[in-house]
């Protein structure tokens, strides 16, 4: 008979194996089906090893939720991917709390110490996770509006509502006799406070709160697995937890932002202050007359057929434009026209560009973007100086060369592609208000940039008919 | 197993999946988090087991309810995870 431990750990280190296979993508559907066939193999040992395998419910259970995750994986397009995965950690956090809250109910009076602190504190994060991500789903998907929203006195909220949740996790950890009630009490404070620190994050910080929301996903998982005393919970949970944990550091570099900057809404605030009103004024001339066609400084339709023509590096910077106006399939026909005329066409990926991690290459691995030719920032940059021709695509804070030289905004040390390097830069954006981070972007005003406003869609076919 | 084995093991998976998870490239950060997002409903394994030990009917269906989130989670995860993985891998 093998050992239900030592078979444990087989899977935890096959899992983390699939982990390792996912760093390339050329072994990345094997790790995730070798993660995937450990995951049934832990579901199975745990049912084994606690000789509750012929329990209907069990069973029914995960039959209803297999169905209901098949039908969500097969009908999500590419483009909701951010909300999918926010919509999924929240399950995950919601089950972890629920888990947390059984041991709580069914143990009154036969657990100790370390296992109601633990299921205390599981029920908590695992409700935070839960209540928040349901909220950056809505804001993903559009149910809710993506801008920040502060409450008056938010702060003085969430200090309470987490001071009165740590009070009930003391009082729950002493054992005292109304433990049912304080625990129901502890879940709704927590759910709040899950739904009042997401409001607070607006649009383009979503990419930090879904990796934040992940790493928390998985640490409810870990904590449940003490209160429950299941190793395997333990480690899978934990592993999660440290990979979202790094994927928010990331996200949190490339913004050059603190996680406490992000949480607290704080450049959109100070953004509707500095940068806003003055941009606005600045640029509502030129946006007058150049609406819904090809503007620029002094660049008419006929020489930017010739600067495409002449051009012979191209770089091309995705942003979110491109995921809102669903343009990356125009983009792949833009690319190949540019190649068959023996250009040499490559895109850089801003580490941030977008509305989650890697969201821009999930987008152009859809329409058969070849990888080899996506470059990250640092891979990226040295190039701009050689390049003919870039053409930015619905992004503007990620090509800002102000995060370089305006001391004091929000973005001023962000890492940013050069594209202002280039010798020329296209661009196409909805309008020339500033991006998300609220600083007016003087690349609009180069003599070498062309604006060209309004749905990426329409932009990239004029580009087309042009080539 | 005790609680000193349990946080033993706490740190060191954080330990080991801090280092893997720094190899991957920011190129799979979508589907890497969409994996180790259907890695977080592992939580099914607490889910069955406390659904087990529940006596009253309410605190099952609770547990049933746990069970199911958890595996959309999972099932859902791992499915979407392999529709994006297979873009990347069909022009290699």
């Amino acid at each position: 008979m093998l050992d239900s431990n030592l078979l444990g750990l087989l899977l935890v280190a096959g899992i983390v194996g699939g982990i390792k296979l996912m760093s390339s993508p050329k072994t990345a559907v094997e790790g995730n089906l070798l993660g995937a066939v450990c995951m049934a193999g832990a579901i199975i040992l745990t049912l084994v090893s606690n000789q509750i395998v012929s329990i209907p419910i069990l069973w029914v259970g995960m039959m209803i939720g297999s169905v209901f995750g098949y039908m969500l994986a097969v009908k999500v397009a590419m483009i909701q991917m951010p909300q999918m995965v926010a919509l999924l950690n929240g399950l995950g956090g919601g089950s972890s709390a629920i888990v947390s809250w059984l041991v709580l109910l069914t143990g009154v009076g036969t657990i100790g110490v370390f296992e109601r602190f633990t299921a205390a504190v599981g029920l908590a994060v695992g409700a935070v996770t839960l209540s928040g991500s349901l909220i950056a789903t809505a804001k993903l998907s559009g149910k809710m509006k993506s801008k920040p929203t502060v409450l008056k006195n938010h702060s003085v909220y969430n200090f309470f509502t987490l001071l009165l949740t740590v009070l009930l996790v003391i009082l729950i950890t002493a054992g005292v006799e109304q433990t049912v009630a304080l625990s129901v009490l502890a879940m709704l404070l927590t759910l709040f406070f899950g739904v009042l620190f997401t409001i607070r994050v607006g649009g383009a910080d979503m990419p930090v709160t879904i990796s934040l929301l992940n790493s928390l996903s998985g640490l409810a998982g870990a904590i449940s697995g003490f209160a429950i005393n299941n190793p395997l919970l333990v480690a899978v949970g934990s592993v999660v937890g440290a990979s979202g944990l790094i994927l928010t550091q990331i996200m949190c570099k490339a913004m050059n932002r603190s996680l406490m900057n992000v949480l607290t809404g704080k450049t959109a605030l100070q953004a509707q202050k500095a940068g806003g009103s003055t941009a606005k004024k600045e640029v509502s001339g030129l946006k007058k007359s150049t609406t819904g066609g090809v503007a620029g400084k002094d660049s008419t339709t006929k020489n930017l057929a010739t600067i495409l023509a002449e051009a012979k590096k191209v770089i091309v910077v995705p942003g979110y434009g491109m995921a809102l106006g669903q343009a990356q399939a125009k983009v792949k026909q833009v690319v190949d026209r540019l190649e068959e005329q023996g250009k040499e066409v490559k895109f850089a990926i801003h580490p941030v560009a977008g509305r989650m991690p890697g969201h821009m290459n999930v987008l152009l691995a859809e329409v058969n973007v070849e990888y080899e030719k996506l470059y990250e920032l640092q891979a990226i940059n040295p190039e701009f100086k050689e390049t003919d021709l870039v053409i930015v695509i619905g992004a503007n804070d990620v090509v800002n060369p102000a995060a370089n030289t305006a001391e004091g905004t929000p973005i001023y040390g962000m890492p940013i592609l050069q594209v202002d390097e280039a010798k020329h830069v296209i661009i196409m954006n909805m309008d020339t208000k500033p991006g998300y981070a609220g600083v007016d972007n003087p690349l609009y005003k180069s003599p070498k940039a062309t604006l060209l406003l309004g749905d990426a869609n329409e932009s990239l076919t004029r580009i087309l008919q042009l080539l | 197993m005790s609680i000193l084995a349990l946080f033993l093991l706490f740190i060191l998976a954080t330990v080991v999946g801090y280092k893997v998870i720094s190899d991957v490239p920011s190129l799979l950060h979508t589907p890497l988090m969409s994996g180790t997002n259907a890695l977080s409903g592992v939580t099914v394994l607490g889910a069955v087991v406390a659904t087990a030990m529940a006596k009253e009917t309410a605190s099952q269906l609770l547990g049933a309810i746990a069970i199911i989130l958890a595996m959309v989670n999972v099932v859902g995860g791992f499915m979407v995870t392999h529709r994006m993985l297979k873009m990347f891998k069909k022009k290699s």
